[in-house]
């Protein structure tokens, strides 16, 4: 079913397709299959790695905005929960209800975010790379150094999501659970988001910024916006990360982590909101189970050859060689057919007065 | 050619504003000088072609008509008001459009996305997060726009798969969306084969008389047929200015833009 139709309210649920239902039906039985380490570190931490990088998806993809500054926001939202909340270093730690400091944190992050994107929103390709880099290494260092707000090098430990509806929501899986649910609908939101009139307007100004603004749009505060909403995905995302670590230090924001939530986007590809997901299973299988074969250390030689082969081979990501091996499939059944068909033809020309013309 | 005057020409003109007027217009890049002290007027309804070799400023003169690159000196009025210093979107929220030389589409998406958003672009709802309805007043103009270009046949065509002539249909589209006053023409026949030029003379004449229009067009018949004067503008200065009739039998302009007749 084209994707188009399926949020346009056009359509019921007899319409989906076989696939997708499929890969729904799996995700939520997941945690009855799975072992507890699949389920958390596995299973929840690709969903909310997939979420990072859905926001990247929807600023570089749909925007034409490559912001290396998302996990920066991320993280943002994730001191905001430390810092609002409840921790077990005795720094800060305000003790605000829970609902105030998720609302808050995320609100927080999409503002820090519109801020990045009021800042970086004049420049285009490699120069909004290098400014949003130079975004994420400074807030890097700004809470490194900083120990009255942001508690150094330390940072914070002990940052656990409430006890609600007597479930431990940090339990393997109910916190699966919970970062599917963020994760489903940010994905939902995004791919309906992506034909409404924001999201067309979006992706018009990644084709073509100067004709937007011949037709009436300022495109300035257009990536604003864009900014801020992926802010609230990439907020969202940053309370679950903190709650899946526990702890956030300089070091979760680091450059290194920055330009992970990059590589999962590419290599997942930038086209398709399900491709950041796809991405994010990837890296974390990698991350996981690459010291199987090498050693720790090694393992950015490995995430770095799998990124150049990937993006050798398929510039976009393994979307892009799904999509590839599905043409050449396609291709394969439509060539059997139409040979079959010509063998057909031949066999029925030959006995006709027709097949007689055949060739002149 | 004469226009009939009707009553949304007769409320632009009673008005007693121009559509267009420039004062002692200039643009300078570095120490080249693309425009000098253009002095410029067109009325509502007012159809005008400018004419000039290559260099000659024509596509400058459009750009510092929508802000895409502002003047140095000298001050833009669109309909009385002075928009000099206003940016492009809000100029063109006043009633101007403009096409391209080499078309600016939005490649990625579909033909009946990009009128759409042209017709949105001047309306409100431009950051809405719900997706358009078919009865949306938006859609449904750039449903009748689609008609009006001839491309109901690829509604649905993404538009970098579009015929060059096709892409140039669309761009008149863009312009045309949005009840425009003022409307730049910057070369729309080109590369068009004779049948498409026709059919873009026919578009051009067909349009409501209350928009004014200034055309670029390096193809005489066009230019000489769609409009009622003619600017010539030669090294960034008005150089002559009158009806195609007088444009056409001037000796001088003869010479520069049209070419010395041996013999």
């Amino acid at each position: 079913m084209d994707a188009r139709r399926l949020f346009s309210g056009s359509v019921s649920l007899a319409d989906l397709r076989p696939a997708t239902v499929v890969t729904v039906g799996l995700l939520l039985v997941y945690p009855a299959v799975a072992t507890d380490f699949f389920i958390f570190q596995i299973g929840a931490y690709s969903l909310i790695l997939g979420t990072i990088a859905l926001s990247l998806m929807m600023l570089g993809g749909y925007g034409g905005m490559v912001s290396l500054a998302q996990l920066t926001v991320a993280g943002f939202a994730g001191y905001l929960t430390a810092i609002l909340g409840d921790n077990s270093v005795g720094v800060m730690g305000l003790g605000w209800p829970w609902w105030l400091t998720i609302f808050t944190a995320v609100l927080g992050a999409a503002l820090f975010s519109a801020v990045i994107g009021a800042i970086s929103a004049r420049t285009e390709g490699i120069y909004t790379i290098m400014i949003t880099l130079a975004i994420a290494v400074a807030f890097f260092f700004f809470v490194r150094q900083n120990y009255a707000l942001y508690n150094g090098f330390t940072g914070y430990a002990g940052v656990m999501p409430p006890t609600l509806l007597g479930i431990n929501w940090r339990d393997p899986a109910p916190f699966y659970y919970l970062s599917l649910a963020v994760a489903g609908g940010f994905f939902c939101a995004v791919l309906y988001g992506s034909r409404a009139t924001f999201g067309l307007s979006l992706q018009a100004i990644r084709d073509n910024p100067r004709r937007m603004r011949a037709l009436g749009y300022n495109v300035t505060l257009h990536r604003i916006v864009a900014y801020f909403l992926a802010g609230l995905i990439a907020g969202s995302a940053g309370v679950l990360m903190v709650w899946f670590n526990g702890r956030i230090s300089p070091g979760s924001i680091g450059v290194g982590v920055v330009i992970d939530i990059l590589v999962i986007a590419v290599v997942g590809g930038m086209r398709h909101p399900i491709g950041p997901f796809v991405g994010a299973i990837a890296f974390v299988l990698l991350e996981n189970f690459a010291i199987d074969l090498i050693d720790r250390e090694r393992f950015n030689t490995v995430i770095g050859l799998a990124f150049l082969l990937i993006v050798l081979f398929s510039p976009d990501g393994l979307l892009g060689l799904w999509s590839q091996m599905r043409s050449k499939i396609r291709l394969g059944k439509d060539a059997r057919a139409s040979a079959g068909r010509a063998e057909r033809d031949d066999r029925h020309s030959a006995g006709s007065p027709k097949g007689t013309y055949k060739g002149t | 050619m004469s226009i009939p005057r009707t009553d949304a020409l007769s409320r632009l003109q009673d008005t007693g504003r121009f559509a267009l007027e420039l004062e002692a217009v200039s643009r300078h890049f570095g120490a080249l000088v693309a425009l000098a002290d253009i002095n410029l007027t067109v009325r509502a309804g007012e159809r005008r072609a400018v004419l000039g070799s290559n260099g000659a400023g024509k596509t400058t003169l459009f750009n510092a008509i929508t802000g895409d690159f502002p003047p140095t000196t000298g001050s833009v009025r669109l309909f009385g008001e002075v928009v000099t210093d206003l940016p492009c979107q809000e100029r063109i929220r006043r009633g101007l459009r403009r096409t391209y030389q080499v078309s600016l589409l939005f490649n990625g998406l579909s033909v009946i996305d990009n009128i759409y958003l042209a017709c949105r672009g001047v309306s409100r709802g431009r950051f809405s997060l719900r997706r358009p309805r078919w009865d949306d007043s938006a859609m449904q103009a750039a449903e009748v726009l689609l008609a009006a270009v001839h491309l109901d046949d690829v509604r649905e065509a993404q538009v970098a798969a579009l015929s060059h002539g096709q892409q140039r249909q669309l761009e008149m589209a863009l312009a045309l969306a949005g009840a425009p006053r003022l409307i730049l023409f910057d070369e729309p026949a080109a590369g068009l084969s004779p049948t498409e030029r026709s059919e873009l003379v026919e578009i051009l004449q067909s349009l409501p008389d209350h928009i004014a229009y200034i055309i670029i067009e390096h193809d005489m018949d066009v230019a000489l047929r769609v409009a009622q004067s003619v600017t010539m503008l030669h090294n960034g200065r008005i150089f002559k200015e009158g009806t195609p009739e007088e444009i056409e039998n001037d000796s001088t302009v003869q010479e520069l833009y049209l070419g010395r007749r041996d013999g």
